[in-house]
């Protein structure tokens, strides 16, 4: 187990540095003028390219350019970006908090509605609420985000007035609830029909007639029986979108206007803003990793016939 | 409830079972009889898809309904007709009084619970004991159907231990709560055969020290021989021949039971074709008319493809068979 671990996080770091090269990389193809792009609508003279290039040294080769980024990496510095003149690390360090209450307040919405909406369509399968939940979770797989947030935020944003339009910094949990709704959409479909499947082929397994014939009750049968052995995929599939949230929230962050991971990158992506973007990917990328090696941990929790060695 | 101590243990008769599917209706069980008295050994004989399984889960009543549905017929257990009774006391009588083993026991045990959980959990639920003492009880049991060190096994999972101990780990949850009918659903079939007659030793050793009625549900003619004291021979959903062990293998009744007994290897006759008995049982949606065995059967006359099989005939006591030409399969 312990082997498992050191390996998975070495692994990690391999990951870590690919990612951030593929990034970086991608930057720097999509770059027109990062002059330009840093001064924004005014002209730049000669002595104020000079003055960036030795600050950024954009005019060097790629792969120099990438091992003056490593480099500072390293030493703990993730560079400061172009446009916001900022050090990422302040940056990341504001935008974190709020994406990942909105990812995880989120993730809780869908997961609850998912799992008891799942097991209650999985126990009867082919009964009027399985076919009711099959028409909404194929109308809600159908919206995309882009068409759902802006919707939502007219009619209970602007129409209704129950929630907030827009976001702020430091937002409580009640202004959260409509954009972490919007975005809980992404991941309730797949998370209901996993759980339904799961339970009703669960339903299904010898074992299940095993516990009814020991004179068990119902309730017994499927509280502990069907639902212990269910509900494995169903938590790490929540696991995994754990991760998947947060780093999908770009939309919704967007078009609530909440300052997060999200909205940053999406501000750096359209401003070339080649630090701001790999620094935040990166980050990224590391959530996704360790969520990825804690969901992995804890199926074997879950199930004893999986061991890591 | 009041169960008459003097009513025979278990006694099914003229059940019946269908399937109702979207295919179709398909007649599981049609009319089925037995009787099982303390300390015998039933075993109830028959090809895949004869309806023995579902007898036997009928019995418990755990068959899936739908699509399952007895339609007809009575279980009594102690002179209790337990298809009449509410569903919350027909599960009191699962494990307390009748309990049932199946044929494999990996699918057939949880694979997230230890074995110590799995049977601690009847003590749990049905006698109310706390978790140590139902986990000491379980430490007994595996302790009673041998397994080594049950101690320190007593927390392993299902797929730590062999076939052969997890099926004593099913033995010993079915024992749990001193039933006094034990069903075995094809309980060794899953096994190798050295496995096999020490799980048959075991039941057959629990069985006496309990003085347990056994069903035992099998296809295996071999293992019916050693073990049964009465027979039930299924064919299509039916019981076609019910005798003590020795008279059937001395002198069948039912071309079906002749055919099976024929069809087992001999040493005796080595080198010697084997008589197998031809065709496939009838599907259950789509039984032939008159006798369900006329198409396989060598003695198969007109009557036999017109008209339904016979009433049972009592043959001598205890012994029965339903066929139109019984006094020429015994060769009297």
């Amino acid at each position: 187990m312990f082997r498992y671990i050191v390996r998975r996080l070495l692994q990690m770091v391999l990951t870590f540095f690919g990612a951030t090269f593929l990034v970086y990389a991608l930057m720097f193809a999509n770059q027109d003028d990062p002059y330009q792009a840093l001064v924004g609508e005014r002209p730049l003279s000669e002595s104020q390219r000079i003055a960036l290039n030795a600050q950024y040294h954009l005019d060097d080769p790629f792969l120099v350019q990438y091992w003056h980024y490593v480099r500072g990496l390293l030493t703990g510095d993730l560079g400061t970006s172009l446009t916001q003149r900022r050090p990422i690390s302040e940056m990341l360090a504001e935008a974190w908090p709020i994406t990942i209450k909105l990812a995880l307040l989120a993730v809780l919405i869908a997961a609850v509605i998912a799992v008891s909406a799942g097991v209650l369509s999985g126990i009867r399968r082919g009964g009027v609420f399985d076919n009711v939940t099959l028409v909404i979770t194929l109308i809600v797989l159908a919206m995309p985000v882009v068409v759902l947030a802006p919707v939502a935020q007219v009619v209970f944003g602007v129409q209704l007035g129950w929630f907030p339009v827009t976001v702020t910094r430091d937002a409580g949990l009640w202004d959260l609830l409509l954009p972490a709704l919007v975005l809980g959409t992404l991941v309730i479909a797949t998370e209901l029909r996993v759980t339904r499947s799961s339970v009703a082929e669960n339903m299904r397994a010898d074992y299940v007639r095993t516990a009814r014939a020991k004179g068990l009750t119902n309730k017994r049968v499927i509280g502990a029986h069907v639902l212990r052995n269910s509900l494995i995929p169903v938590i790490t599939l929540i696991g995994v979108d754990i991760g998947a949230l947060m780093s999908g929230a770009i939309i919704t962050e967007g078009v609530f206007n909440i300052p997060g991971v999200g909205f940053n990158l999406f501000r750096g992506i359209r401003a070339e803003d080649g630090p701001l973007v790999v620094g935040f990917v990166s980050v990224l990328v590391i959530v996704f990793l360790v969520i990825n090696l804690i969901v992995d941990l804890l199926y074997a929790a879950l199930d004893p016939r999986i061991r890591y060695e | 409830m009041n169960f008459d101590p003097n009513a025979p243990l278990l006694q099914v008769n003229d059940m019946h079972v269908e399937f109702r599917t979207r295919d179709g209706v398909a007649r599981a069980v049609t009319g089925v009889n037995l009787i099982l008295r303390p300390g015998e050994t039933l075993a109830v004989l028959g090809e895949s898809g004869c309806g023995k399984s579902v007898t036997a889960q009928a019995i418990m009543g755990i068959l899936d309904t739908p699509p399952a549905h007895v339609t007809k017929g009575e279980v009594l257990y102690r002179g209790v007709d337990l298809l009449k009774l509410p569903e919350d006391e027909r599960r009191q009588v699962r494990a307390n009084r009748i309990a049932m083993i199946f044929q494999d026991a990996l699918s057939a045990l949880n694979p997230v619970y230890s074995v110590g959980y799995q049977i601690g959990e009847l003590f749990r639920t049905h006698r109310g004991l706390s978790r140590q003492e139902a986990k000491r009880r379980a430490v007994d049991l595996l302790d009673q159907v041998r397994i080594p060190d049950a101690k320190n096994r007593v927390d392993d999972y299902p797929h730590q231990f062999s076939g052969g101990m997890r099926q004593r780990v099913m033995i010993a949850m079915a024992l749990a709560l001193d039933p006094d009918v034990l069903i075995a659903d094809e309980p060794t079939t899953a096994l190798d055969v050295t496995v096999q007659a020490q799980i048959m030793g075991l039941l057959a050793e629990v069985q006496r020290e309990r003085n347990m009625g056994l069903v035992l549900i099998t296809h295996d003619m071999g293992v019916v021989a050693d073990v049964a004291d009465t027979i039930a021979v299924m064919y299509a959903g039916k019981v076609v021949e019910y005798a003590p062990v020795y008279d059937i293998y001395a002198h069948p009744a039912h071309p079906y039971t002749k055919a099976l007994l024929e069809s087992i290897p001999r040493l005796d006759f080595k080198g010697r074709g084997l008589n197998v008995i031809r065709g496939l049982p009838p599907a259950l949606t789509d039984v032939p008319r008159g006798c369900p065995f006329h198409p396989r059967c060598a003695y198969a006359r007109d009557v036999c493809r017109q008209d339904p099989p016979p009433p049972a005939y009592q043959i001598a006591p205890r012994r029965i068979a339903s066929c139109h030409f019984i006094r020429e399969v015994l060769g009297v």
